[in-house]
């Protein structure tokens, strides 16, 4: 009782350099805690980003869940996109209580969404026209998910790396299910094949794009790099990409497959994997709304949301009573 | 099996588990059109946790038809004609207008009420099915209760708030409540060989069924305001006979759009 009566009469420096030295200890903040503001703001981007963009990654997928090619995909593919939905919900729910002492909620959220100011993932604006989408997206998507996300697990503030721990355990499940997707093409027809290089032909630039750019002179902005300051998170955009490169591209090879570049090889001397690099300026375009299925998706959200108002509502009516 | 059927009751009975096969089958996918599109994120972790378990149940039963020499279930599922079905109408009806990927105004009131009076039913034919002189059918149903037992929960807790809430609500619920009573004898029905299902013990009569599931809406009904309705009715035809519409051959059409294209390949 003491102590927090002293730690409410410190100044704002003092307060900032007490929360330096805790997450610098290796500490976890929690909801109530004392935090800068950049901190708060910070985590609310990155967690709200990451939540909407587990709700509107399940749309890609949707598309493939009545057509999947057996009662055992079926199911499966059903189990993942409802894991999916639930990370939105459990990640909302983490950005809710950050949002709480600025009086925004979910409203906020999802009404952010509709206008564009809120983004999501670079892959979820993209077509996914056949089912060798749906495995790609659940294969190296979910992988790259997984390798992002795994780097956070130890993120200083407690509520995400909670949730995190338990959506990465989730996600391994997905990437299995997609490699097992994968597998079952690469090892069939002729056809089944032309429709898996088909598929990694398509995805491959919206990969190497899922990471961000390498560094701030692409973006303009610093997020990344004041994340990692307050140990939100851990390692660069580059280097996660490089270890997708490290753990997927012999995957790739292995399976026959032909990577749409050339140029990529592992150059021993750097140790690094030297890649065709993508056109950040299209990166851009595509997360502001304007890739190839970026309004149909927000358009989808946005008729569910008008078509059941009255439903919000008629459940708001009910709480008052 | 327990005992040696007869060539008319082993009919019989595979009509039955289509029946209860299809039901869940078709009705699964109207849920999973759903996705991403429910009233709320919350309830769309639901609502695919509950399709999700449907197409689960279909699955079951249409291992079953595989051991009583259907041919194999993904078969079953993906490559029957509309007219092999064996589904009641009013689970196969469209949520709404448009479809699950362009323009969809889908319609939660009568999502609501299907799926609130179907689990009744379905939890009703379960109880029944537990007793089942087919072993395996009475293995599968009290499989299936422990799942049902939620959804059914989670229906009712729907059905409960909309009706008594805002005038527009009501006013929404009580027109779905018209429009599933104008089929839902279509679900009660088990069709022309209920005879025969009967007095083999597959499943009690379905006259005492449909006895049940009135009482227990009737009950809903006073504890809610909504008028009675009298007796359901069969409006849009008897999917039991192979009767259907075309969203039923529209919606196969998506089940079966990959599977189709190569039947004889693993996927």
């Amino acid at each position: 009782m003491q102590a927090g009566l002293r730690f409410e009469q410190l100044t704002n420096e003092e307060k900032h350099q007490h929360f330096m030295e805790r997450i610098n200890r290796g500490e976890k903040i929690e909801a109530d805690d004392w935090m800068p503001d950049d901190y708060r703001t910070s985590l609310i981007r990155l967690i709200s980003m990451h939540g909407i963009s587990e709700i509107m990654g399940a749309l890609p997928e949707k598309e493939w869940v009545p057509k999947a090619p057996s009662l055992h995909r079926k199911l499966a593919i059903m189990a993942k996109v409802q894991d999916e939905m639930g990370h939105g919900q459990l990640l909302l729910r983490v950005a809710e209580d950050l949002m709480a002492p600025l009086g925004n909620t979910r409203e906020d959220i999802m009404q952010d969404l509709f206008s564009g100011k809120l983004k999501f993932h670079n892959v979820f604006h993209m077509e996914a026209p056949t089912w060798g989408d749906a495995g790609m997206i659940a294969w190296l998507v979910d992988g790259a998910a997984i390798i992002s996300q795994s780097m956070m697990l130890d993120s200083s503030y407690g509520p995400y790396a909670r949730a995190l721990k338990r959506i990465c355990a989730e996600e391994v499940f997905h990437a299995q299910h997609g490699e097992s997707i994968i597998l079952a093409l690469a090892e069939g027809t002729p056809e089944q094949r032309e429709l898996l290089q088909d598929a990694l032909n398509r995805w491959w630039t919206s990969l190497i794009m899922f990471f961000g750019p390498k560094s701030a002179k692409e973006t303009g902005n610093s997020n990344a790099d004041r994340n990692i300051m307050y140990k939100i998170r851990t390692k660069t955009n580059e280097e996660l990409r490089q270890e997708f490169f490290t753990k997927y591209i012999p995957r790739i090879w292995a399976l026959g497959l032909t990577i749409p570049d050339e140029t990529i090889h592992f150059d021993e001397e750097t140790q690094l994997w030297i890649y065709q690099d993508v056109d950040w300026s299209e990166f851009k375009q595509i997360v502001s709304g304007n890739g190839p299925r970026s309004q149909d998706r927000l358009d989808l959200r946005r008729r569910s949301y008008d078509n059941n108002g009255w439903v919000r509502e008629a459940l708001a009516a009910q709480k008052a009573i | 099996m327990n005992k040696a059927m007869n060539e008319q009751e082993q009919s019989a009975l595979i009509e039955l588990i289509y029946q209860l096969g299809d039901d869940d089958f078709i009705l699964a996918y109207r849920g999973s059109e759903w996705l991403g599109l429910a009233p709320h994120i919350e309830e769309d972790v639901a609502f695919s946790s509950i399709s999700q378990d449907m197409m689960g149940h279909a699955t079951m039963y249409y291992h079953l038809l595989e051991e009583l020499g259907e041919g194999d279930a993904d078969g079953l599922a993906h490559l029957r004609k509309p007219g092999a079905f064996r589904n009641a109408i009013l689970l196969e009806k469209v949520n709404g207008s448009g479809t699950y990927l362009e323009k969809p105004d889908y319609d939660w009131a009568f999502t609501v009420v299907r799926n609130y009076f179907y689990a009744v039913h379905k939890q009703i034919r379960l109880e029944s099915l537990r007793l089942s002189t087919y072993e395996p059918l009475g293995d599968a149903a009290r499989k299936i209760m422990t799942e049902q037992y939620y959804h059914l929960m989670h229906w009712e807790l729907w059905f409960k708030q909309l009706v008594t809430s805002t005038d527009v609500a009501k006013k929404r619920m009580l027109s779905a409540v018209g429009k599933v009573w104008k089929d839902f004898g279509g679900v009660l029905t088990l069709g022309p060989s209920y005879s025969e299902m009967v007095k083999a013990g597959f499943i009690e009569d379905e006259n005492l069924l449909k006895k049940r599931w009135l009482n227990r809406i009737d009950r809903i009904f006073e504890e809610t305001g909504v008028p009675p309705q009298g007796e359901p009715l069969i409006e849009s035809g008897n999917g039991r006979k192979g009767e259907h519409t075309q969203d039923l051959a529209d919606a196969l059409a998506t089940l079966s759009e990959v599977y189709a294209t190569n039947p004889a390949s693993g996927w």
